[in-house]
């Protein structure tokens, strides 16, 4: 029995550069093609797959601005501004965290990048004017350094005691 | 580990802006994928299959194939942060990325400077990891886990 977490572990190195990936992927399975494409299919549907395709190094293609803005809201606000900033085209991912006042207050967090400086601190104007007085307090962090970047893996059956 | 700000601005063809502006969003799940995709840009399967390998082998794109969403398969993962002294940070980034639990690691310009993702196939697993993170630095760890998403869908237009 093939289990989702064995199609997440042989997919999760990325799809084969060749003209029949999926059969690729399959062989090494010992699944029937069609079976995969519909295992695949039932996957995105259910959300453990969000989406296939690529993703850029924001560096290399110029967004060399990349910023976590954090905001702190009231409980029952939060919600509201959520959805509202998800719903711009500047932000790429805003969740609800926990907060730890006095030192970390931030509930809701938003990533936005930008190619200059002026693009990226624009946009984070813009946030911020949305939401006007719902926001009682909020910082920007710009990365400095990527010092690791090993994508999140499921491990291998063989290594899980390693 | 290269320093994100240190890469170089990579130049890029008008197809290659097109084929990385056109499959962020989707690929295609049957037979010929390739085949399919490369349709929209007007080019033949094995044009596109030598475009994407460009770009990986140049490191303009990070990954090609499926995003999973972790949690919906199983596993479990944290955001979490240290605030360690300005001119300190490394020896404990040094530990932190010796642990196969840390995926991502950031230095950030705030008081809490290092910013990391934990990725366990279990929840306990993330305690334990934190204790154990807690234990061999000796600074407290922000475990900010995900409450709440609203969304997530990474588009950079070039």
């Amino acid at each position: 029995m093939v289990t989702d977490q064995d199609i997440i572990r042989i997919m999760q190195a990325g799809l084969p550069l060749c003209p029949e990936p999926y059969a690729s992927i399959a062989a090494s399975l010992e699944l029937d093609e069609a079976e995969l494409l519909r295992r695949i299919d039932a996957m995105l549907r259910q959300g453990t797959i969000r989406r296939i395709g690529l993703v850029p190094n924001h560096y290399r293609i110029g967004y060399r601005y990349n910023a976590m803005t954090v905001w702190a809201l009231d409980e029952d606000r939060i919600d509201a501004v959520g959805e509202l900033f998800g719903a711009q085209a500047s932000v790429s991912h805003c969740y609800k965290r926990p907060s730890y006042p006095p030192g970390w207050p931030y509930n809701l967090f938003a990533m936005v990048h930008g190619r200059g400086l002026d693009e990226i601190n624009d946009k984070i104007a813009a946030l911020k004017k949305l939401i006007g007085d719902d926001c009682r307090q909020s910082d920007v962090l710009f990365s400095e350094k990527i010092l690791k970047k090993t994508g999140i893996r499921l491990k291998n059956r063989s290594s899980e005691h390693a | 580990m290269k320093n994100g700000l240190d890469q170089e601005v990579a130049e890029l063809t008008d197809l290659e802006r097109r084929v990385i502006n056109g499959l962020q969003g989707g690929f295609p799940v049957c037979k010929h994928p390739f085949a399919v995709a490369a349709i929209q840009f007007g080019i033949d399967a094995q044009t596109l299959v030598d475009v994407i390998q460009g770009l990986q082998e140049r490191n303009v794109i990070t990954r090609f194939g499926p995003l999973f969403d972790i949690q919906k398969a199983g596993g479990d993962f944290c955001l979490c942060a240290i605030s360690t002294p300005a001119d300190a940070w490394q020896e404990t980034a040094d530990t932190l990325n010796a642990m196969p639990e840390v995926a991502h690691n950031y230095l950030r310009d705030h008081a809490y400077n290092l910013w990391f993702v934990l990725a366990t196939e279990t929840a306990a697993q993330i305690d334990a990891s934190i204790a154990h993170i807690e234990a061999s630095t000796g600074y407290p760890v922000l475990a900010l886990p995900k409450e709440k998403e609203y969304f997530i869908g990474l588009y950079l237009e070039v």
